[in-house]
């Protein structure tokens, strides 16, 4: 399945303009700053804008062209607003069921006892949106919006009004809908740790525009796109949990490029997962540093050397094996080190996040 | 005072205009539903104009009402002149005369609930399927009953206290168009203070109930609506 997505918007001082396939499977981020139109193209998919006109196609059926509206309430799109929007007349369980009762039977994929159990929300059922916390609160939205049967899950930065305890406090959830649901998601966010745990495709948006469209670590890597040149430049592994070293509490990990040790994380072994390594977190050295702290030592090879936007720091691709990691150094350590590309080098990781 | 009780006239004028506001409610309801949705919702520029019309019997006295509405409904009428029936001094006229009277009584609360319930909620009933007469019914009506209380309070209590718009087209048919206020009116000329003191108090009582229900509920309501 893929949904062929083309809109068109026009109001005074924004236009919107995009021409997108995105994948019928896994966690596709719009990302870019507020403003860009994300939002707004989210709204366009849903049928909210009515305004806009183009093509929506989903997975064969046509729910937009130029003979075709399909109105929002016959779209079968699950929507996650940023603010949540419960019913506040109707409990947990009220708000649940809501979108369930209202679609035909082998519409149907999930159960609400199913969608509880997923999201935590068994003990919540009785409750009004009002008894609620923010998280609480936007667990019961996701689960609402899946009970609808949806092709496809619309989330509109379904964090950005929670506190830094609420997010940690859902992510987990996310991410559990993201290894069990088979319903393509279109993550609306504009924060790169968001999307660094829960992508896997990405759309990089500006003014209304699709700047780039691809996977995530291609994007987060390639030298001519803003993303590598900011402050949260970073490349994602994806590596699996080896052993833990109970000695020295530390946690093995390996991934296609070789071995990372971190500070012991509670993880099963055999758990995969992503990390997030910065580019500021690493340096490079021209041999295998043998008095040196720096646990993690893996060898590399030079792709790329570009300018940064401080005019001291450059910003380095690094090639590990088939995967790319970015290096920001000092303008004079590429001298003294007389590094260019194709040469092979060790990149030096000072420090490893698992996301 | 009181010793000669509550006589049958005065007793025909009390059911008669509790029968009087209770049509005159319920039809209000039903035409004011569509109008409040139609206010709170629209980006029309006539809106603005119907709103002040909505709004004039609040400031208009009951007598340019009832004489314009005399004009309309009586013998020599629009109405007549187009094949209709004289409406004047029937209970037919009394409801139509109470509906405009009593008219923002009912719009402007309903307006105002309408209006809170916000667009956001309604999107979200949308992305859920529901389509637009479901939304209003499941989503609009639960959350607007604190609305509808006021609407119904408000233009029930104000159309028992309707005088001038009566007068002027009801006149005083014992039985078919005169109401508590005009008998009381009846009573005070005809020196009857007791009759007039009897009626009166009891239209006090009544009002003072209707408010205070009004109240209670609605703080009823704000408890379990927050």
């Amino acid at each position: 399945m893929t949904i062929e997505a083309r809109f068109e918007l026009h109001r005074p001082e924004f236009t919107l303009d995009v021409d997108l396939r995105i994948a019928g499977r896994g966690v596709t981020t719009l990302f870019g700053r507020s403003g860009c139109g994300k939002t707004t193209l989210l709204r366009c998919m849903a049928g909210l804008e009515p305004t806009a006109t183009g093509r929506l196609v989903v997975g064969g059926d046509i729910w937009q062209d130029a003979a075709t509206a399909v109105p929002p309430h016959r779209r079968a799109i699950g929507y996650v607003f940023q603010e949540g929007r419960l019913f506040p007349h109707l409990t947990v369980r009220g708000n649940l069921e809501y979108g369930y009762r209202r679609i035909a039977r082998e519409r149907r994929l999930v159960k609400p006892a199913e969608v509880s159990d997923l999201l935590g929300l068994e003990p919540l059922l009785g409750r009004r949106p009002h008894e609620l916390s923010g998280g609480q609160r936007q667990r019961v939205a996701i689960g609402r919006a899946l009970l609808t049967g949806p092709r496809i899950l619309l989330m509109d930065e379904p964090l950005a009004a929670l506190d830094a305890m609420s997010k940690q406090e859902i992510l987990p959830y996310l991410e559990r809908l993201h290894d069990e649901l088979q319903i393509p998601v279109l993550y609306v966010s504009h924060a790169l740790e968001e999307v660094v745990r829960l992508a896997d495709h990405m759309v990089l948006m500006a003014d209304g525009r699709v700047l780039a469209h691809g996977g995530l670590r291609d994007l987060l890597t390639r030298a001519d796109l803003p993303l590598a040149h900011g402050q949260g430049a970073s490349t994602v592994i994806e590596a699996e949990v080896r052993r833990h070293h109970d000695r020295h509490h530390l946690t093995e990990l390996a991934f296609p490029g070789g071995t990372l040790m971190v500070s012991r994380e509670d993880v099963r072994e055999g758990q995969r997962l992503r990390v997030r390594i910065m580019a500021r977190d690493v340096a490079i050295s021209l041999s295998r540093p043998r008095d040196s702290s720096v646990l993690n030592c893996l060898p590399v090879r030079v792709l790329e050397v570009t300018a940064d936007p401080h005019p001291g720091h450059v910003l380095m691709r690094l090639g590990l094996q088939d995967q790319v990691l970015l290096a920001r150094i000092t303008r004079r350590s590429l001298e003294h080190l007389g590094l260019v590309p194709d040469m092979a080098v060790h990149a030096l990781v000072k420090g490893v996040a698992i996301t | 005072m009181f010793v000669d009780g509550i006589s049958d006239q005065d007793l025909a004028a009390l059911g008669l205009t509790l029968r009087l506001a209770a049509v005159t409610t319920v039809i209000l309801v039903i035409l004011g539903t569509p109008l409040a949705w139609w206010l709170s919702r629209t980006r029309a520029r006539g809106k603005l104009v119907v709103e002040a019309v909505v709004a004039l019997p609040l400031v208009l006295p009951p007598t340019v009402l009832g004489f314009y509405l005399l004009l309309l409904l009586g013998a020599q009428g629009p109405i007549q002149a187009l094949g209709g029936p004289s409406l004047a001094f029937t209970f037919t006229g009394l409801v139509i005369g109470s509906v405009f009277y009593s008219l923002p009584f009912v719009v402007q609360p309903l307006q105002n609930a309408f209006a809170s319930v916000g667009e956001a909620t309604l999107e979200a009933a949308a992305s859920l399927r529901a389509g637009p007469w479901d939304r209003f019914v499941t989503v609009v009506l639960p959350l607007s009953l604190r609305g509808y209380l006021t609407a119904v309070t408000l233009g029930f209590a104000h159309t028992v206290g309707e005088f001038g718009v009566v007068l002027m087209i009801g006149g005083n048919i014992p039985g078919e168009t005169q109401v508590v206020s005009i008998a009381i009116y009846e009573h005070v000329e005809a020196v009857d203070y007791g009759s007039a003191h009897l009626l009166s108090a009891l239209l006090l009582g009544l009002s003072f109930l209707m408010l205070l229900a009004l109240y209670v509920l609605n703080g009823r309501f704000q408890l379990a609506n927050r």
